[in-house]
């Protein structure tokens, strides 16, 4: 075994099982149960990367997902995530992972010219280039791209499947140390249905770092009686591997859990990889724990730098002592364990603390294990070297600790532990709006449950444990379970029954000295030694220091201009420090300066997670009309509107496009032509007060429609504006068939039964969507009485069924609403069946059609035919801001009838303005050239845009009837420009002339 | 994520829901007698308050129906919901603000 810093025992792991990794393309072994980041500390491995800005060598600097430095690219190919955190990735057998943002590699790293030439990126560079002519960000953007970035994204789609649930609760307890699981067990026993979830592979929270004894016996063996009680409980679910990463309003929370990617890339089988779980509960329990407050020291960045608590944890947790000769800096007791176990497990500690006289407990016990000590000392720079740190240098504080006095002592050592106290995790109620407060005597900001305000009244949450600084053990046990029992009773349980017993022996802590930001020989900010107090983003206390002379007040803005927590940690280690290192500036408190927002993810999620299956097939519902299965079997092609597969057209023989389209539209013209029409919007609409409605839905008059009769509509808003228009039927009396834009369907239903619900409910109507309800196949053509006369024995004669009328008749037997309505000024006539019998209409009509060639076209032949006569689609020739005036259709506004939505709007004096853009038609100078849809016209062409535009094509089609390429615009003043000619410059620098005419270009 | 009640069948996510805006602008019955002012207020202007506001709401994906509810914009917290016709539900102001 080459695990050159394995403890012989100890640690969580499956020692009989030994797990093969690549890091950096090198092959080592670690043990079930380590992560990537204590498997390579058990190898001596602790260079892991190169910082975001200056590209200094980085190592492990924690054993949790506050990890700052240790981001790898995890695994190849497909498989790939870049900026994985060695800290939290399971060891599973080959697993492959590199270091990140290093080049040509780790150990030597050509932007590390970048922390040389460090006074090229102070706080604020990006936004100070950002400010730089723009041609200058050009030449800097490729210095950065190359420099900055983190890792590397797959190329490939991801292979692995993701899932999402939903899930309700009573109690919801987030983390699952002590507290937790203290508060899950008490609300449990009662019967709430509670869930626990917990970030990490196993429940146990800081216990697992822990070797105390509980009611007497082992932390270990505490855990498992617990949780054996908990599995027990049938009311009661355990989420591990879950991480808690968004508190929303009224208690709607989302977890991440990662079901099978611990077992590594493509060993997900039929379980996802991940799963998103979204959340209500009735009542939180936060018992998220604490970070450790890092002490900000020179040149604290350096790989062997890490956190005293991380230490302790790799060698419960993990059986790894990642150094030999470990020194510990520290301003309070919880750092005393740390250098307990470790010399313990065999390393030779020095505590170096900045009190000037510790005592208590805990120092009498480091005294007896022979520790030594250095107080009222700080380390005022290290020595590193070849990837290891080789001493530090010590000097005593001065009176304040704002600056050093005496001389130098050097300390041989290999490992720094740092402990500046402890910051709560209360970034999840921070997230739900709950407000936090500053205790003054712990130095930190907790959850303000005390006194709830009212943005949070919807989230009524408990937090307890490390996360209120809580740090003693036996409160947290007692607190957590406190917390628990109130949430089973807030949601109505009844919990008087319930009690728990704990013991367990704590030593007494002594005070902390509050001082977090250490002087060195020269002051902070100058000189070469450099004070990091964040170190994800790679932001010194110098940088802060200059946001504060540039005037940066703000904390929110000092944050942006730093960089400071933006992070993908999110300033986890860093946040307070950043705050102290502003209110020394101020001279004034931290709760005065403020803190910043905490918003979600709590940790990244992949994208992945968060599509969960709406990807591929899933992503978007696809609508099919009755007659699909024949135009799949005859090769149509379809375009998306909306939700719909609608044909677009049908190409036979390899035909192109413009061949199918072309010969579509003859046909029509010519013989006969089929259309799918089933897509149209369709509403019944009932009721003695039908006609009053539709008097106010549409422009024209409604009162006198006949049973039996149809008319077209145009639908305005009270703009003024078009929105909709189709065709509406009375059926009999108190009984009409409206139709609208397949697009628009679902905003004219809503429209209108908003309206009779909020304004006038008095109104009898009832509308009903029938889209659904009918297909629609549209027979259009010369031809298309003499083939409807074959499945029908109605007369359908034109007097016996004239135009823009309807009768119920059978076509091939099947009974049928048919409608005498036209969209391509032929004779045409628009079946309606119910759906069920739509394809069996299409195909009979298309067996009767054949003797006259009839041909089924599609969306495009449909928008050329009804631009050849000059029909508007809306939505295409109108875009919101076009009134029936600026149609030319003054025809259809009714000047006699009473109010209709819009009119008032027409004499606003924008709308009854002159020169408006109004609907025209266009003649290009070339028959053959089809201009693009959307190019503007101008009335003088320059060499190159800007030009100024009088209007722009709405509709451009190659017409085979018209012999010539139509074209409808929307143009300034356009109607008395008719027979003027202007230009329209294209996109490839050429341009075209054009004349305005009338839109209709076939007229019968 | 908001608990909306709908008054007809019940609280739900917010995500069956969709706000229609303000609440209680009556469509004026005399529309041609308005100044330009009068029906440019009606159909432009809208109040943007910090605090209570009466809002329309529908159930989209629910009953289709329409209603109002009274929500604090700052706090997203809903006072109640009601029926279109229904009076508004009395709220303490002075609750609201603080
Ligand atoms: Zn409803």
């Amino acid at each position: 075994m080459n695990q050159k810093n394995r403890l012989e025992q100890g640690g969580r792991l499956n020692r009989t099982k030994p797990i093969r990794f690549w890091y950096d393309n090198k092959g080592y072994e670690g043990y079930a149960g380590d992560t990537l980041a204590s498997a390579l500390l058990a190898n001596g491995v602790n260079l892991i990367g190169r910082s975001f800005k200056y590209h200094r060598p980085r190592g492990i600097f924690s054993a949790g997902s506050e990890e700052p430095n240790a981001l790898v690219q995890l695994e190849k190919g497909a498989y790939t995530e870049p900026n994985r955190r060695a800290t939290e990735v399971e060891l599973y057998e080959g697993l492959t992972a590199c270091s990140q943002n290093c080049w040509p590699s780790v150990n030597f790293d050509i932007g590390a010219i970048n922390s040389v030439l460090s006074r090229l990126f102070p706080a604020g560079f990006y936004y100070k280039t950002f400010m730089w002519p723009q041609s200058l960000w050009m030449t800097y953007e490729k210095f950065i791209r190359k420099a900055a970035g983190l890792g590397v994204s797959p190329m490939e789609p991801d292979p692995d499947s993701y899932d999402k649930t939903y899930a309700h609760c009573d109690v919801l307890v987030v983390g699952g140390g002590p507290a937790g699981i203290q508060a899950t067990l008490a609300a449990g026993k009662v019967g709430a249905r509670v869930m626990l979830v917990d970030e990490k592979n196993v429940f146990g929270g800081s216990l697992l770092s822990d070797n105390v004894e509980i009611n007497g016996i082992s932390t270990q063996e505490w855990i498992d009686q617990q949780l054996n009680e908990l599995r027990k409980l049938e009311n009661v679910t355990l989420l591990n591997r879950t991480t808690l990463t968004g508190y929303y309003d009224y208690n709607f929370l989302v977890a991440n859990q990662r079901v099978n990617e611990h077992l590594g890339s493509n060993q997900s089988g039929n379980a996802p990889k991940e799963r998103l779980w979204k959340i209500r509960a009735k009542q939180v329990v936060l018992a998220t724990g604490a970070i450790e407050r890092p002490l900000v020291f020179a040149d604290n960045d350096r790989p062997g730098v890490m956190l005293a608590n991380a230490i302790r944890t790799y060698i419960h947790r993990f059986g790894v002592l990642p150094g030999k000769e470990i020194t510990i800096l520290t301003n309070n007791d919880s750092a005393y364990y740390t250098a307990l176990d470790a010399t313990e497990a065999g390393a030779k500690v020095v505590i170096v603390d900045i009190r000037h006289n510790p005592g208590g407990e805990l120092f009498e016990k480091a005294e007896q294990a022979g520790i030594k000590f250095i107080t009222n000392s700080t380390i005022t720079g290290i020595d590193y070297a070849k990837g290891k740190i080789r001493q530090v240098e010590i000097m005593q504080l001065d009176g304040d600790g704002q600056g050093v006095t005496g001389s130098k002592s050097q300390l041989p050592c290999d490992l720094v532990g740092v402990s500046g106290g402890w910051t709560p995790t209360v970034h999840l109620y921070s997230q739900a709006k709950g407000k936090l407060k500053f205790l003054d005597d712990k130095h930190c900001f907790v959850a303000d449950t005390e006194t709830p305000n009212k943005l949070n009244q919807n989230n009524p949450s408990f937090s307890v444990g490390a996360c209120h600084a809580n740090y003693g053990l036996r409160d947290c046990l007692i607190k957590g379970f406190d917390a628990g029992k109130s949430a089973a009773q807030a949601v109505g349980f009844e919990t008087t029954e319930i009690t728990s017993e704990i013991s367990c022996n704590e030593p007494e802590s002594a005070p902390i000295r509050p001082l977090w930001i250490l002087p060195c020989d020269h002051p902070v900010g100058k000189g070469k030694k450099k004070h990091f107090h964040e170190l994800h983003n790679d932001s010194t206390v110098a940088d802060i220091e200059l946001a504060a002379r540039e005037g940066f007040e703000s904390v929110e803005h000092v944050k942006r201009y730093t960089t400071t927590g933006m992070g993908t940690d999110q300033g986890k280690t860093s946040n307070l420090n950043a705050l102290s290192v502003l209110s020394n500036l101020r001279n004034t408190s931290i709760p005065a300066v403020g803190t910043t927002t905490f918003r979600p993810p709590f940790t990244p999620l992949t994208l992945g997670s968060i599509v969960g299956q709406e990807r591929r097939e899933l992503f978007l519902q696809k609508r099919k009309t009755a007659m699909h299965p024949w135009h799949d079997r005859n090769g149509a092609v379809y375009e998306d509107v909306g939700d719909w597969k609608r044909p677009f057209y049908f190409p036979t023989h390899n035909e192109s496009m413009h061949d199918a389209v072309q010969r579509e539209c003859l046909a029509v013209r010519n013989s006969s032509g089929l259309l799918d029409a089933s897509t149209l919007g369709k509403i019944d609409l009932q009721g003695r007060d039908v006609s009053k409605l539709l008097n106010l839905l549409y422009t024209n008059a409604w009162s006198k429609l006949a049973p039996g009769k149809c008319r077209y509509g145009l639908m305005l808003n009270e703009h003024g504006m078009v929105f909709d228009d189709g065709v509406t039927t009375c059926l009999k009396e108190n009984h009409y068939h409206m139709t609208t834009t397949s697009g628009g369907a679902a905003r004219v239903m809503s429209w209108v039964e908003e309206w009779l619900q909020t304004e006038w409910p008095d109104m009898e109507v009832y509308a009903t969507s029938v889209t659904e309800q009918w297909a629609v196949a549209s027979l259009n053509g010369p031809n298309s009485r003499k083939i409807l006369e074959k499945l029908t024995d109605h007369p359908i004669d034109d007097e016996s069924f004239p135009f823009m009328s309807m009768r119920e008749m059978n076509i091939a037997d099947i009974p049928a609403r048919v409608f005498r309505i036209s969209f391509t000024g032929e004779l045409a006539f628009e079946i309606n069946v119910p759906a069920r019998y739509g394809l069996a209409l299409w195909e009979a009509v298309i067996q009767a059609g054949k003797e006259f060639d009839i041909t089924p076209y599609g969306t495009e032949a449909m928008h050329v035919l009804r631009a050849e006569r000059g029909f508007i689609i809306v939505g295409q020739d109108t875009d919101g801001t076009v009134t029936p005036m600026d149609l030319g259709m003054d025809w259809i506004v009714s000047k006699k009838k009473g109010d209709f939505f819009g009119r008032r709007s027409f004499v606003r004096s924008d709308t009854a303005r002159e020169r408006r853009k109004r609907l025209v038609g266009i003649l290009t100078e070339d028959p053959n050239i089809v201009l693009p849809e959307g190019a503007h016209l101008v009335e003088k062409l320059k060499d190159k845009p800007p030009m100024d535009m009088i209007g722009h094509i709405t509709s451009s089609y190659m017409s085979p009837n018209v012999g010539r390429s139509i074209a409808m615009a929307l143009v300034k003043d356009g109607f008395n420009r008719k027979g003027q000619s202007f230009h329209v410059p294209l996109i490839d620098g050429s341009s075209q002339k054009v004349t305005l005419t009338d839109p209709v270009f076939i007229d019968t | 994520m908001l608990i909306i009640e709908c008054p007809w069948c019940g609280k739900r996510d917010q995500t069956e829901f969709s706000c229609h805006g303000e609440a209680h602008i009556a469509r004026p019955l005399n529309t041609e007698e308005l100044s330009e002012e009068e029906w440019g207020d009606y159909v432009f202007f809208r109040k943007n308050p910090k605090g209570l506001h009466y809002e329309r709401w529908v159930h989209a994906h629910g009953c289709r129906r329409w209603f109002n509810v009274a929500r604090n914009t700052l706090s997203d917290h809903i006072h109640g919901s009601y029926k279109p016709g229904e009076t508004p539900p009395t709220i303490d102001t002075q609750e609201v603000s603080q």
